[in-house]
């Protein structure tokens, strides 16, 4: 496949590790800790993880687990309210497949669908749409979830609801932007970093420059890498080429896909429809495609309060405070089919990945 | 949120809607092209452009060039790797 | 007027008599032609002279839809049954074939399923002997269910079984993987993919009968349906206690399969297969069991994809592209898309 396989060669992955084997080991011969290297992005634990990169790279590097996976920050609160909307007569509940096994307080997205809610797996905002105009009984409510990649896909949908006037369309918006996050991350006191390896479909939307905290404030290099292990090993050299020459610096690995500002077009997107702060949440103007608005007082979470709820080890292998392994939960009593929360169960989250993958490291 | 793959426009189905179809290695879908038309371009202007789809639509284009250079970078560096051993 | 299924057809009465004798019994011709008896009856001394042990095996078939590229439910239920024998190493030789109807079905559906399955049993040598049609009201089954049972023979001396795995043993798949998953998946009208990969249903009986012309000694077999390959290797496994070396780099994929995997963020290992077997057989024939099954259509795409390591207990182990080892387990549950 054209601009995958190449990014997949295994010769030239040799080639970038024996690189970063070298430099790896002249940093380690002045330090005497290992390297941390935060991956932000989850696709980028996939990636590693799939390819099994931790295992061929030098000693000296370790590699922390981020929190860039919007499945494994979805709190138990935002699976409640879908599942109690999905569970009204009359609601289809259309969602990416990713959320269908996330726990909630009571029951996930997939058992409420064994039980006769209405709940679709769509691949496409778009095909909600399509959903809501061919059932006009229905109120068709997409579950809109995803980091900055996916919101102008959810806000272009809106804006076509809105231009369509269609009148049984809403959203239940649980977009999450990258900077607070990772803001949350480098404030953290137990957690001494190197590097960041940033996700790359987030840079392709807003570009370079929401970036350049991490290296201005905070003096951590930071680069922009693809998905690809080719790509994943190349922005790791960049990051090790810096922190070997002693500088703090936005680089941009993935430079096929993208641009220093980002795409504009998908930034005006989501400034007409998203009030971006803290929280993402839908502007008044589009009100009544936002769920929470529209089903006000329905939507509500049997969720406990959140010191009982949320399990803590979660949030610490989360944050990469802890490795998935050194959870006592993990493969116990939190397993791929009786998970505590999204971590065990999302594609990109770190113990779903060691659980998977994570084995034959003991075996090797 | 990262699944995205890279693909090339080969039509377009709907003008006003800003629809067109990917070929992704065989397997082709029809993908909403807002996020890469150029201002006042016209929308066949994009057949034969690759682009990364993500959830339905064509979130950048890709640059072949970048991607040509980059690989180019990665091959000189490998030829260097084996002139030191 | 279109015919349709109605609660008639499945009432004993003379509705259903019309039904069995238009579209059943031309298509399934039988051990007795067009006589009905309430059972099958097959001549014991028949059956011996194919082997020495009965193989009897069952399933039932749901999918939706009904046609897809490459086949349909009909196919679908006689390969699949064909091959559940044929992997024991039994001659497939009747079968039965029982039908659940939704009231409202069209009766022309009905008969290009009938005509499909005769077909494909045809195509097999296999007899379609025996039956039963129910009809149930409409909303209480997906248009049309079917469950085969199947018996075969299988030879003396052919002693194959998943507990026989043994260190050294290599690992043969007959060609790519993901075929069925991957045209069922692209198949359905909600995902709007336009691909033309096409299920690989078909009868492996051939295939093994070759495969045990070249080494009557096959150790293990088994046809990898739902679960795909990583769930008949898990199997495998489990049951002689190994560890299974497989090589990414040997596993044939087609390139609009991959297209669909890398679209939906699925993985081949766990797709559904209509046709393909995977074979662990003592390393010093593999080249020949190879070549074998290579001269026949249903094994021309076959490769080694990786061997039995040790007897240190159950394990699947996978050697990436790049040299780092990864566990394949099964899944659990069915894969969705996914968007991350």
């Amino acid at each position: 496949m054209k601009y995958i396989d190449e990014f997949r060669d295994p010769g030239q992955a040799r080639v970038l590790v024996q690189c970063i084997a070298k430099l790896a080991d002249q940093i380690a011969s002045l330090r005497s800790a290992p390297l941390q290297i935060m991956e932000f992005c989850g696709g980028h634990t996939h990636t590693i993880f799939r390819y099994g990169i931790e295992q061929v790279l030098p000693k000296s590097i370790e590699l922390v687990h981020g929190p860039g996976c919007p499945v494994c920050v979805l709190p138990r609160e935002a699976v409640d309210r879908c599942v109690a909307l999905a569970e009204r007569p009359g609601v289809i509940m259309t969602t990416f497949g990713d959320a269908m096994r996330v726990p909630g307080s009571r029951k996930n997205l997939l058992q409420a669908k064994a039980e006769g809610a209405d709940v679709r797996m769509v691949y496409s905002p778009l095909d909600a749409l399509s959903i809501a105009r061919n059932t006009p009984d229905k109120e068709v409510v997409f579950f809109a979830l995803g980091f900055e990649t996916t919101m102008p896909s959810t806000a272009l949908t809106l804006q076509q609801a809105h231009d369509e006037r269609l009148q049984n369309f809403s959203m239940l918006c649980n977009h999450v932007t990258t900077p607070p996050v990772l803001t949350e991350i480098l404030q953290d006191n137990q957690l001494q970093l190197d590097g960041f390896i940033a996700p790359g479909h987030v840079a392709m939307i807003i570009g370079e420059q929401p970036f350049q905290f991490v290296a201005c404030d905070y003096g951590k290099p930071l680069v922009i890498s693809g998905f690809e292990p080719v790509d994943v090993l190349q922005a790791m050299l960049m990051l090790l080429t810096q922190i070997h020459q002693g500088r703090s610096q936005v680089e941009n690995q993935y430079l096929r896909i993208v641009r220093q500002s980002g795409n504009t077009s998908a930034q005006m997107a989501l400034c007409d429809v998203f009030d971006i702060g803290e929280k993402v949440t839908i502007r008044d103007r589009y009100a009544r495609f936002d769920a929470m608005v529209r089903f006000a007082g329905h939507c509500h979470s049997e969720a406990l309060p959140v010191s009982i709820s949320e399990p803590s080890y979660c949030a610490e292998v989360l944050k990469g405070r802890i490795r998935p392994l050194q959870c006592p939960l993990f493969g116990k009593h939190c397993s791929p089919g009786d998970p505590q929360s999204a971590l065990m169960v999302s594609s990109e989250g770190a113990c779903a990945a060691y659980y998977q993958y994570g084995k034959a490291e003991a075996m090797a | 949120m990262c699944l995205g793959v890279p693909g090339q426009i080969v039509s377009i189905s709907d003008h006003k809607s800003h629809l067109a179809v990917v070929d992704i290695s065989g397997v082709k879908r029809e993908v909403n092209v807002s996020c890469v038309m150029d201002e006042g371009e016209p929308v066949m202007e994009l057949i034969g452009v690759w682009v990364l789809v993500h959830v339905g639509f064509a979130m950048s284009r890709l640059d072949e060039e970048e991607a040509r250079r980059t690989l180019e970078l990665l091959s000189d560096l490998g030829e260097f790797q084996e002139g030191l051993s | 007027m279109k015919e349709i299924i109605t609660l008639a057809h499945g009432a004993g009465g003379k509705a259903m008599e019309s039904l069995i004798q238009h579209v059943f019994v031309p298509a399934f011709h039988g051990v007795e032609h067009a006589v009905l008896e309430d059972q099958a009856r097959i001549s014991l001394r028949l059956l011996a002279e194919h082997g020495d042990r009965l193989a009897f095996t069952t399933d039932s078939y749901v999918v939706d839809p009904l046609f897809f590229p490459g086949g349909d439910i009909g196919m679908l239920a006689v390969n699949g049954t064909i091959n559940d024998l044929a992997v024991g190493g039994a001659m497939p030789l009747y079968m039965s074939c029982a039908m659940v109807l939704e009231e409202g079905l069209p009766i022309e559906t009905l008969q290009r399923v009938v005509d499909s399955m005769a077909e494909a049993a045809k195509a097999a040598q296999v007899n379609i002997v025996t039956g039963d049609t129910k009809v149930v009201p409409r909303g209480q089954c997906d248009k049309l269910y079917i469950n085969t049972t199947g018996i075969g023979v299988i030879d003396s001396g052919v002693q194959i079984s998943s507990q026989r795995a043994r260190s050294g043993d290599v690992i043969i798949v007959n060609g790519s993987i993901g075929d069925h998953g991957a045209a069922i998946v692209s198949a359905r009208a909600d995902l709007k993919l336009e691909a033309s990969i096409r299920s690989d249903t078909q009868s492996l009986s051939e295939l093994v009968q070759i495969m045990l012309r070249a080494c009557p000694d096959i150790h293990c077999m088994r046809d990898a349906t739902r679960g795909g390959v990583a769930a008949v290797l898990n199997e495998l496994a489990d049951a002689s206690q190994c560890t299974m070396y497989v090589n990414e780099k040997s596993i044939p994929i087609s390139s609009d399969v991959r297209g669909v995997c890398e679209i939906l963020g699925f993985d081949p290992l766990y797709l559904a297969n209509e046709g393909k077997l995977i074979a662990v057989v003592p390393e010093p024939v593999a080249e020949l069991v190879l070549g074998a099954m290579r001269q026949h259509p249903s094994g021309a795409g076959s490769a080694i994809i990786g061997q039995v390591v040790d007897q240190q207990g159950s394990a699947v182990v996978m050697e990436t592209q790049f040299g780092a080892k990864r566990v394949i387990n099964r899944l659990v549950g069915e894969q969705f898309p996914r968007i991350c």
